[in-house]
């Protein structure tokens, strides 16, 4: 069992045509990914890796039956990207692209809200089901499928969460990445709230960052609403304050957001810690056989 | 990207928000012209400098007479203001704001910020102006009101009537606050601000509504639409460091330890950064080479390192991903070579290949000690450092 995607979820790419639609359209299709076409204006009517190009998303769905796309077109256009999926009814859309205005985000995650749609990311590397579909840039060969739901801030972090948990034969049930922005399309909650309710995922690792309150929230709804363990990893604990650490999201901002004032909601929220990113895996084996 | 408060009254002031009259001096030269253009005998004199605290740190005087006014000006054009938001460096002083003075009957504060939580911006007024919003936020948060901005209809004027009455505003003033707060949503918006405060917004005793200060953030992200303001950004108020890192596309914070961190992705770079500590160690900074740590990237990023003093030792931490170790080690090999490096390396790779990597790394005839495990990279960092 899974989250959001499996192995029937038929999938377009946004931005198909270009460099890093291409690359990673190529990788999810040797993935197993049930890749169903893609979008480039302009370029509707072309086959592109043995799939249908369309003009529009519009078309793309009507003609594929598409559910979801994943959008790898340049932050600027990213918002029109967006909102063209919504608008052609897609019901989950995944974001890869870093660097779009949080202006843009703010409008994009609105429309997607009022709508009902499971918008992913930005700045993210994406959403996979072992196994089944991988949307996204993640490197598929670390994963396996199996029992934990992961839900991440960071990119090669998350890989890091996987490999271990991979290596100490727990597997994923499914793995998303949230992306490091300030306003991302899917927040802990949501992902927390569909891990509850999955029966195949047994216990759920986050991964955290500074900056925020993301994880605070997280904290007050596993203490309501998760029967599930959890295991919480936070990175930042050294960042400085008043710096953008690489992502635009993690920021000490008026002595807010730190990773101590994270990892104190969670562990008062019965969530298992650990201050080491080496040993995310080892305390989920802990949680887990006692 | 921080605006000068300089350049942020001069953006209020293209969007009729009401500032003092002033000028910007950035050399001894332009004093006489810029008195005799502001007239009078009291000036407020203001160190233009990217740090909170300016006041307590003597970067705001108030001056009278010429004679003073320019001696406190030529004493702060070069030189470095300190205050309990810099480092012990401080900031360069390039600039300085002279303005005329204003008789305040109140100070009010004026902010508005893309919340995070909400996913709105608000608006927040008090009636505590003139002091740090931060201590009003947490000791008495009632004290704070706010206004949400909806995402598609914006601000309507019954929310700012509703904080000017809040604010006690009265007769003409709840009018002039309505147009200041729905000129700076507009200027807010428009942008693509990330924060702006008026702090205070002071209230004249002619009755006047005034902006005695300006501080605005600007959305890097949406930097690329508006070339008008990426031309205000003052490379001289940032980290050397941090602006070379920048053009080369690196992402490069400076930190008081002495092991050099090289990572390729931000969140594990942050947690590279703090194993370091978690095992006894100090880490000198954050680096995220990026995606693809290419050789000339991984080179650059250890330019960028090395030229800490500080740094005894460096530890690179690359989860190969969708690159294979072996083309990451050989970059890394090329890298070390062409740099020259003469302190400890320690490689940690992960990913496919990842064998065959952590081989030709520790082959490579070079000072690099490959390690298979993230713990094990650390603690062996730390100890070639106190070795050496």
């Amino acid at each position: 069992m899974s989250i959001l995607v499996n192995k029937e979820t038929r999938v377009i790419c946004q931005g198909f045509t270009g460099k890093q639609g291409t690359f990673h359209s190529e990788q999810a299709i040797a993935y197993g990914t049930l890749m169903v076409g893609g979008v480039t204006p302009g370029k509707g009517g072309q086959q592109h890796l043995g799939l249908p190009v369309f003009d529009t998303v519009k078309q793309a769905v009507e003609q594929t039956g598409a559910q979801a796309t994943v959008i790898y077109v340049p932050a600027p256009f990213c918002k029109d990207a967006i909102l063209e999926a919504i608008d052609a009814g897609l019901q989950l859309v995944v974001c890869i692209t870093e660097g779009i205005p949080t202006l843009d985000m703010l409008q994009a995650k609105y429309v997607a809200d009022e709508r009902g749609v499971r918008l992913i990311g930005p700045n993210c590397p994406g959403i996979i089901t072992p196994g089944a579909c991988k949307i996204g840039i993640m490197p598929g060969y670390i994963h396996r499928p199996g029992s934990v739901g992961i839900i991440s801030r960071s990119g090669t972090l998350t890989y890091e969460a996987v490999k271990q948990t991979t290596d100490l034969g727990f597997g994923q049930s499914t793995c998303i990445g949230i992306g490091g922005d300030p306003i991302p399309g899917t927040t802990f909650v949501d992902c927390l709230q569909l891990f509850e309710q999955d029966s195949g995922t047994e216990a759920i690792l986050m991964v955290g960052e500074i900056g925020g309150s993301a994880e605070e929230e997280a904290a007050s709804f596993i203490h309501e609403a998760v029967s599930k363990p959890v295991v919480a990893y936070i990175a930042g604990v050294t960042a400085p304050k008043g710096k953008r650490m690489g992502h635009a999201g993690a920021i000490i901002a008026g002595g807010k957001g730190t990773a101590a004032e994270k990892f104190a909601a969670l562990e008062a929220a019965g969530v298992a810690t650990t201050h080491s990113p080496a040993e995310m895996g080892l305390v989920l084996k802990e949680l887990l056989s006692s | 990207m921080n605006l000068h408060e300089y350049q942020a009254k001069a953006l209020f002031a293209n969007h009729g928000i009401k500032v003092p009259a002033h000028g910007v001096i950035r050399q001894a030269t332009e004093i006489d012209e810029a008195l005799r253009t502001l007239g009078g005998e009291r000036w407020v004199v203001k160190a233009q400098a990217h740090a909170g605290g300016r006041g307590k740190a003597g970067g705001v005087k108030i001056t009278h007479g010429r004679d003073e006014t320019r001696d406190a000006i030529e004493a702060m054009l070069g030189s470095r203001l300190v205050t309990f938001q810099t480092d012990a460096q401080g900031k360069p002083v390039n600039e300085v704001l002279i303005e005329e003075p204003c008789n305040i009957d109140r100070e009010l504060y004026l902010g508005m910020v893309i919340d995070r939580a909400s996913r709105r911006v608000v608006v927040m007024a008090s009636q505590e102006g003139g002091v740090e919003i931060e201590k009003v936020a947490s000791a008495t948060p009632e004290r704070i009101l706010q206004a949400v901005i909806h995402p598609l209809v914006g601000l309507q004027p019954y929310q700012c009537r509703d904080l000017a009455f809040g604010l006690g505003l009265q007769g003409d003033q709840i009018k002039q606050f309505s147009r200041i707060l729905s000129a700076l949503a507009k200027l807010f918006l428009e942008n693509d601000l990330s924060l702006v405060e008026i702090n205070p917004l002071v209230v004249s005793a002619q009755g006047e509504l005034l902006c005695l200060d300006a501080k605005v953030n600007v959305d890097d992200n949406a930097l690329y639409r508006h070339a008008e303001l990426g031309d205000l950004r003052d490379l001289r108020q940032e980290e050397p460091r941090e602006v070379e890192a920048k053009s080369w596309d690196l992402s490069y914070i400076a930190l008081e330890g002495n092991i050099g961190c090289m990572v390729n992705g931000a969140g594990l770079a942050m947690a590279t950064m703090d194993l370091i500590k978690l095992v006894g160690g100090s880490p000198a900074n954050f680096l995220d080479v990026g995606g693809t740590a290419t050789k000339e990237r991984v080179a650059e990023a250890f330019k960028i390192i090395l030229a800490d003093a500080h740094v005894r030792g460096v530890l690179v931490n690359i989860f190969g991903g969708i690159v294979r170790c072996d083309v990451i080690a050989a970059g890394i090999i090329g890298a070390v070579q062409e740099v020259d490096i003469t302190v400890p390396v320690v490689v940690r790779l992960e990913g496919t290949n990842a064998e065959q990597g952590r081989a030709m790394l520790q082959h490579s005839g070079l000072q690099i000690t490959a390690a298979a495990d993230l713990t094990e990279a650390a603690e062996k960092i730390i100890s070639l450092v106190a070795e050496s």
